[in-house]
């Protein structure tokens, strides 16, 4: 659907984007992610022709986005950063213009004023000048205006920036409705967004394409960094000595937590190795209470920071449920002593 | 274009831009004809429009400041250049609807000769072909104005520097004859428009090679222009200015002549702006 060869472009000595290549495919629901400043609304905005590239190019279903715009324009919808809005103009008088300015017959453009207006909510506001529209219903004719001519391909740059969580969830809905008949790419710096409509998600750091596949295989792709997170309550030297004596650990991180009396280790296990009851019971037998034990996977959050900072990813909590309860390692710990 | 042409007549009629315009208009070519035509006891319409061309100066900043720099405030810019509609076309869509809300009130203008052969033998020719070369004055500053708004951010300054535009083109022909007609005061004057030109150019181009490169083969050209030849050069820069001058080829209409070398000479300049302005919409394009 969309080709993007060897894109660079620069400002001066700033480099906003540099050789990016990738391939749009007919009806998936793109993400593209990337920290602020990484390029996207410049990718973007290039890729609909409203800027134009220092090097490489753009073909829309063939047609190139410098050399046919007019071909290759009709084929997109494009909602900015910003929804380009005349303030002054009720939704119903700037979709009329953009309706004309995009070709529709007359005859026609009543109908699909009012589809897109249906689709995207802002019926009852159709009268009402958009000066006076709160920030959600701005974006939403925003929209409206973008679905106007029925094009194959919506782009819409960071559509939910601005808005409460009830009208977050309202336009992803509308995106994932969308989806079904049109291609869409959307930008956006939170993760979880692009987590949630998403069907391929492409990080862009720095003006480079760092990864682009679909939010699973992402999160697989680094999920062979799991680790395994113990707090045991002890001498530092003993949990050592017990940990060192456990089978399938290729590295520990080892040290006192601040401020109580607890030893924290990270231990990384061997690829496919589950060393968990392994743990449990040499503490058990070295009657050295176990407060928590949990596995932890790389989340997309922290592949999202490793690709975009080169940092190795800060292990979160959230992921992995194999919490063992203080109260009930400490017990099970006893039990198993006593059995 | 004709979409963007009915956005523009509507969002000058939906504000008060378009209607104090030709109030403005209006009210002083009502004063100028009841002093000129009714108590002057003249015929003469063309004297009211002579009188009343220097509204310009503040009416032409008032009409073309919100047109393109607005768009770039607003960031609506973005929705013409993702839509499917040629830049020229925008900008033509823009022009036109400027001209239209010039056009309103001087159509309200061309009643007055009507209303004054109630009392007296008019010269329909005269008085339409000045009204006509008035309306073409006003087009032609309002393509320089709307190149003035898409180079600049925002309104203020692009009313701005068009008003000091519009102030430099009514005075130049009286500036100008304030240069001795000598051969030396000539070059020096030439030799600073060219340095002004290249200022400018470095302000639109932001090059400064470009811009040293045209300030010295400008003044170069100029000096050895002047060695080879420096009898050529006495008057030369006030015959310059007056041939250039904007609003002194309106003077000859007032005269009832009709001069069409003027009227090719506005229709010149309104294309060389409108191109520029597409050229600066473009070149924002790039460099963003």
């Amino acid at each position: 659907m969309i080709e993007v060869k060897n894109l660079t472009k620069r400002y001066g000595n700033h480099t906003a984007i540099s050789d990016l290549t990738f391939t749009i495919e007919k009806g998936v629901i793109y993400g593209f992610l990337g920290p602020n400043g990484a390029g996207k609304s410049t990718t973007m905005n290039i890729i609909t022709g409203c800027l134009g590239a220092t090097e490489g190019e753009v073909l829309v279903d063939g047609h190139s986005i410098s050399e046919e715009p007019m071909l290759a324009k009709k084929l997109i919808g494009y909602l900015p950063e910003q929804p380009p809005l005349y303030t002054d103009m009720t939704p119903l008088e700037y979709l009329t213009f953009v309706a004309s300015a995009k070709h529709i017959p007359r005859n026609e453009q009543t109908k699909q004023i009012d589809s897109v207006m249906e689709k995207s909510g802002i019926q009852e506001v159709r009268n009402r000048l958009i000066r006076n529209l709160s920030k959600g219903y701005r974006q939403r004719v925003g929209i409206a205006q973008a679905l106007l001519g029925n094009p194959e391909i919506i782009i819409l740059d960071e559509p939910t920036v601005g808005l409460d969580p009830a009208q977050i969830i309202e336009i992803r809905d509308l995106i994932r409705l969308l989806g079904k008949d049109h291609t869409i790419i959307l930008s956006s710096h939170i993760l979880s967004e692009v987590q949630a409509v998403c069907d391929s998600i492409m990080i862009i750091s720095n003006g480079k394409l760092v990864a682009s596949d679909t939010p699973e295989n992402l999160t697989r792709l680094f999920a062979g960094t799991t680790t395994l997170h113990v707090e045991a309550k002890g001498d530092l030297e003993i949990v050592r000595r017990i940990l060192s004596g456990v089978e399938h650990i290729e590295d520990i991180t080892i040290g006192p937590d601040d401020g109580q009396d607890l030893i924290v280790a990270d231990l990384k296990p061997e690829e496919g190795a589950d060393i968990r009851e392994d743990i449990f019971m040499a503490f058990a037998e070295a009657k050295i209470p176990l407060l928590e034990m949990k596995s932890m996977r790389a989340s997309l959050e922290e592949v999202f920071l490793e690709l975009t900072q080169g940092d190795m990813p800060q292990i979160s909590d959230s992921t992995d449920h194999a919490d063992i309860e203080n109260a009930d390692a400490y017990n099970a710990g006893k039990e198993a002593v006593a059995g | 274009m004709t979409a963007v042409l009915r956005r523009e007549i509507g969002s000058y009629y939906k504000s008060v831009t378009g209607w104090l315009l030709a109030a403005f208009l209006l009210i002083f070519a009502g004063i100028y004809c009841m002093s000129y035509n009714l108590s002057g006891y003249s015929a003469k319409f063309e004297y009211v429009l002579s009188a009343i061309s220097f509204i310009y100066l503040i009416a032409v900043p008032i009409i073309s400041m919100r047109s393109l720099a607005e768009e770039k405030r607003q960031k609506t810019d973005q929705l013409l250049y993702s839509l499917p509609v040629r830049l020229s076309s925008v900008v033509l869509g823009k022009y036109l609807g400027m001209l239209t809300a010039l056009a309103f009130p001087v159509l309200i203008m061309s009643l007055y000769p009507l209303i004054l052969s109630q009392f007296g033998t008019i010269l329909y020719a005269s008085a339409y072909g000045a009204l006509f070369a008035f309306f073409l004055l006003g087009a032609c500053l309002l393509s320089i104005g709307l190149f003035i708004s898409s180079v600049t951010e925002s309104q203020v300054a692009s009313a701005v520097i068009t008003l000091v535009a519009m102030l430099l083109l009514y005075f130049m022909n009286g500036l100008s004859s304030f240069i001795s007609t000598e051969a030396t005061s000539s070059l020096i004057a030439l030799m600073i428009l060219a340095v002004i030109f290249a200022v400018i150019l470095q302000v639109l181009a932001k090059n400064v090679y470009v811009s040293i490169l045209a300030a010295v083969a400008g003044c170069g050209g100029l000096y050895l222009w002047y060695a080879g030849n420096p009898s050529a050069f006495s008057g030369l820069f006030s015959t310059i200015m007056q041939s250039v001058s904007v609003f002194d080829r309106f003077d000859a209409f007032t005269d009832g002549v009709f001069d069409l070398t003027a009227v090719i000479y506005y229709l010149s300049i309104i294309c060389v702006f409108l191109f520029l302005t597409v050229q600066s919409m473009e070149k924002r394009r790039w460099n963003e």
